[in-house]
């Protein structure tokens, strides 16, 4: 489907139930290396419980059984022998509603590598995740303050800076904007575009414009199936599918 | 004519809303009757024995010569019955509770609760018989000179009586922490261990210090079993195997007996029930402070 380049991850015939009901449906998709790759489709379209699918997020949630396999660089991370916490070293995640950790905002940072006992100086990790997520300018000064005490947006960043402290190869992002205003929402899509070089992203949005900013590659779902997937230039300007044709000039949705 | 009809007067309304300031009413009439009390009884007793001699006195003698009026060995037997069962329900309950809301699927979940509330609903004298004739006896096969009546059997099924409440409140706490703050600490690379352990017990830390709190409040309180189980013997002790007496277990002694109302050893009644609703009060207080803060956290 799209050039041959190095796919990080790859869903193949991917099928998620909630008890009787599919959420996804035989979802076959590829996440390519140090690319940001958009999902986009109507609420209740399954593209929040496909990439929860991949750092195995699901997993907490009770009655969900999955088909398929989702490969790590030919890894099943669905495989027996697979111990899911590895998986989340791997895969960083950010999350819809900013979730810091009512900790410090040096713990809420710090905290991960702590317990994985990552190697290296932790206060350097710390530092370098925070400039990555282009919020240590703003909290150098106070990182034993209350993380709670950060505005919604600056909250979200450290989240973000969270995931990066992890160094993971891959973020996965839920809709990480839409508890955001405007101005928080340009933020951190500058941040996507640095983060690009060292990273790969899979953002979910139900937000088209982001999706088309900042995106390299934009799969559409719809009822918990893969509609159309490509370049994001093509998927918006000349849609193969009627249907993604119909929800990315609005016609729905 | 106006579009709208003119007010009219509502009896029914006014009539049930004069019924509930009522009911509402007489719950406070009550305490303050209670209170008032209290304090007139309390006051007059203070009159013939001195407020140190009562608070800081180490003998409690008050119906046998030579009188003496210290509520030490009271407040002694009473503690040792906090700290026994605290030691018994605080770390347990707390478990119990972690257990329900982190590890537990739906159908253990739906097995322990109801067990949990069928062990909140046994009459505390039952308790009180459960400690002597199983309790005691269990205590004498470990250890020698373990008395009939003693605190260590009466403060056990006093840590069991409080345990359901104890699992529950935390239970409740455990549960307000968001479901995204257990999501974040996985998606970093933690164990369920370290999720629980480090982000969500921590998060809801005061909720489970209220939650200890009440605990504690209702051991001070208890009883029955106590009266039953810890005997009626005012012991400044430490040792658990021991005969003591709390101040609940002295009301019961007195009340129950023959003394003439009016005199001195009557009052004493008054005196030790404003020492123990004083400390209730004080443990409830700051059990519902520190719950209204941690209810602020996450809204």
């Amino acid at each position: 489907m799209i050039n041959s380049e190095n796919a990080v991850l790859e869903a193949r015939d991917v099928t998620i139930r909630y008890g009787g009901h599919a959420a996804v449906k035989n979802v076959n998709l590829s996440i390519y290396e140090k690319k940001i790759t958009a999902i986009i489709g109507p609420s209740g379209c399954g593209k929040s419980t496909l990439l929860r699918s991949l750092n195995r997020m699901n997993d907490f949630i009770d009655h969900v059984t999955q088909d398929g396999e989702i490969l790590y660089r030919d890894t099943n991370l669905y495989d027996e022998g697979v111990d899911p916490v590895e998986v989340r070293l791997h895969m960083g995640m950010v999350f819809q509603r900013p979730n810091p950790f009512p900790k410090s905002i040096f713990r809420n940072v710090a905290w991960g590598p702590t317990i994985n006992g990552l190697p290296g100086d932790i206060n350097l990790r710390v530092e370098r995740a925070l400039k990555q997520a282009a919020l240590w300018e703003e909290v150098k000064d106070r990182l034993d303050d209350s993380a709670l005490n950060l505005s919604g947006g600056q909250q979200q960043r450290l989240c973000i800076a969270r995931a990066l402290a992890m160094e993971p190869e891959v973020i996965l992002m839920d809709e990480p904007c839409s508890a955001l205003d405007p101005v928080s929402t340009a933020r951190i899509e500058d941040l996507l575009f640095e983060l690009k070089q060292n990273y790969t992203i899979v953002i979910v949005t139900h937000n088209m414009q982001q999706a088309s900013r900042v995106s390299d590659y934009t799969a559409f779902m719809e009822s918990g199936t893969l509609i159309e997937y490509g370049d994001t230039d093509q998927v918006f300007t000349r849609p193969k599918q009627k249907r993604t044709e119909d929800y990315v000039t609005g016609r729905f949705g | 004519m106006t579009l709208l009809a003119a007010s009219k007067y509502r009896w029914g309304e006014a009539i049930l809303r004069q019924l509930f300031f009522v009911c509402a009413f007489i719950s406070v009439l009550t305490t303050v009757i209670v209170i008032g009390i209290l304090a007139v009884e309390t006051s007059s007793f203070f009159e013939e024995v001195s407020v140190t001699d009562f608070l800081f006195g180490t003998e409690w003698r008050p119906l046998l010569e030579p009188k003496a009026y210290g509520i030490l060995p009271l407040l002694g037997g009473t503690m040792l019955i906090v700290v026994g069962s605290s030691i018994v329900a605080l770390p347990v309950g707390l478990a119990c509770a972690v257990y329900l809301s982190e590890y537990a699927s739906d159908r253990a979940r739906n097995i322990i609760k109801p067990v949990l509330e069928v062990l909140a609903g046994i009459p505390t004298v039952v308790y009180g018989y459960f400690a002597i004739s199983f309790v005691t006896p269990g205590l004498r096969l470990v250890f020698d000179d373990v008395q009939i009546f003693n605190a260590a059997s009466a403060a056990i099924v006093v840590g069991v009586m409080v345990l359901p409440m104890v699992a529950s409140l935390c239970d409740d706490a455990l549960r307000s922490v968001p479901s995204s703050l257990r999501e974040g600490a996985y998606s970093v690379g933690a164990t369920s261990y370290e999720v629980t352990a480090r982000v969500v017990v921590p998060a809801a830390l005061s909720g489970i210090f209220a939650a200890f709190v009440l605990a504690v409040s209702r051991a001070i309180g208890e009883t029955m079993a106590v009266t039953l189980a810890a005997g009626a013997t005012p012991n400044l002790t430490l040792n658990p195997l021991e005969s003591i007496q709390t101040m609940t277990a002295y009301i019961v002694q007195v009340s129950l007996g023959d003394t003439p109302s009016g005199g001195l050893a009557y009052k004493t009644l008054f005196a030790v029930a404003s020492v123990l609703f004083t400390i209730t009060l004080v443990m409830n207080l700051l059990a519902n402070k520190v719950m209204r803060k941690y209810q602020e956290v996450y809204e």
